[in-house]
């Protein structure tokens, strides 16, 4: 009975082996991955498409609405100064719900707070807006999430999630995005999952979305049942993913093929 | 929420070769979809994008059900005096935009 044993810890260390993270130094955003052309294109801030959505979000930011008739610009003045570096620490801890927030939550969140308004639905155009005017604020600052130590067993249960495989064809995200990410997959680049762009503009939505949008499309191509929106899985996985990029800098709104 | 993004050089030497770049906000609903439960998507598309120069008509398109979500248009001309560009979107549904930029020419 010895053998079995030892050949089932040889093969855990190999599989543990195989989904080997990827080291600091060779790190890349999904936009070195990209043809020139859609490099211009998220350059250019009058050819980018997602600065439409950030400028819906920056009309939204200052209108007054709600019970409360309260606008973002009015407890958060100018965004370009007190939003700027914020979206780089998302997911973060709330002290109320005692678990990770993403930015779109948190917008929801003070929404309903303070401005004692319907929350707005995920994927939707104004949710897409604010938090791209909010995201936009943090262009080029190196990404901070996760350094809160509370949110550190959300980390570890968002590398889990990471590194499960799950679905029809049996995958986990690290099997593509740590171990294959130099490959293509079906003419496209398999990137390295580094979270950099969200919310970004996909040529092939034709619109922006968000990353837990890109989430459930990866997890439904594993032939796995997607989480809903908003599930905590989810967040978990968008803070470990954070984690993972972290140093790396913002480039919301990104442009992605 | 419509809006549109502009980008027209303020300054140039008369005789200078320039770029204009807009962008429009569209959803460009090709009217060839159908919903879950059958139903053909209708039809929602810009159908025309006009550029005046201080009045007069210097570059028109017609837009089809082809083209993707948030037209990028893209067009040279020549800068030959200060003045204004008006820009005229318009399509399906009462969609009718419009935008301007001004530029001297030195």
């Amino acid at each position: 009975m010895r053998f079995p044993g030892a050949i089932a810890a040889a093969l855990l260390a190999a599989s543990a082996a195989f989904a080997a993270e990827i080291p600091q130094g060779q790190r890349r955003s999904g936009y070195s991955f990209m043809k020139p052309d859609t490099r211009a294109m998220q350059d250019d801030d009058t050819a980018n498409p997602g600065m439409l959505w950030v400028l819906d979000g920056e009309a939204l930011w200052k209108r007054k609405l709600g019970a409360a008739n309260k606008a973002c610009a009015d407890c958060h003045d100018d965004a370009r100064s007190s939003m700027k570096g914020v979206a780089a620490r998302y997911p973060a801890f709330d002290q109320t719900l005692r678990r990770p927030v993403d930015l779109e939550q948190r917008i929801n969140s003070c929404r309903s707070n303070h401005q004692q308004a319907p929350p707005l639905a995920f994927e939707s155009r104004e949710l897409l807006a604010l938090t791209a005017f909010v995201a936009r604020q943090s262009q080029g600052t190196p990404i901070e999430a996760a350094s809160d130590p509370q949110l550190a067993p959300f980390v570890a249960k968002g590398r889990e999630l990471y590194l499960q495989r799950q679905g029809q064809l049996n995958l986990a995200c690290t099997n593509c995005h740590d171990d294959n990410w130099d490959k293509h997959l079906a003419g496209s680049a398999i990137t390295q999952g580094h979270a950099t762009g969200y919310p970004l503009y996909r040529l092939e939505w034709q619109s922006l979305g968000s990353l837990q949008r890109r989430l459930r499309a990866c997890i439904t191509g594993v032939r796995a049942q997607a989480y809903d929106y908003g599930a905590p899985e989810l967040v978990e996985l968008e803070l470990y993913l954070m984690s993972r990029a972290r140093g790396m800098k913002m480039e919301a709104p990104a442009v992605r093929p | 929420m419509a809006s549109a993004l502009i980008n027209v050089p303020p300054k140039a030497k008369r005789g200078d070769i320039i770029e204009i770049k807009t962008l429009m906000s569209h959803i460009m609903e090709t009217g060839y979809r159908h919903t879950a439960t059958g139903e053909v998507v209708p039809r929602n598309i810009i159908t025309s994008f006009t550029c005046r120069f201080n009045g007069a008509e210097i570059f028109r398109a017609d837009l089809f059900p082809a083209i993707a979500a948030n037209p990028f248009m893209t067009f040279f001309t020549t800068a030959t005096e200060s003045g204004k560009f008006e820009f005229e979107w318009t399509g399906d549904q009462g969609f009718s935009e419009h935008a301007s930029a001004s530029i001297t020419v030195e």
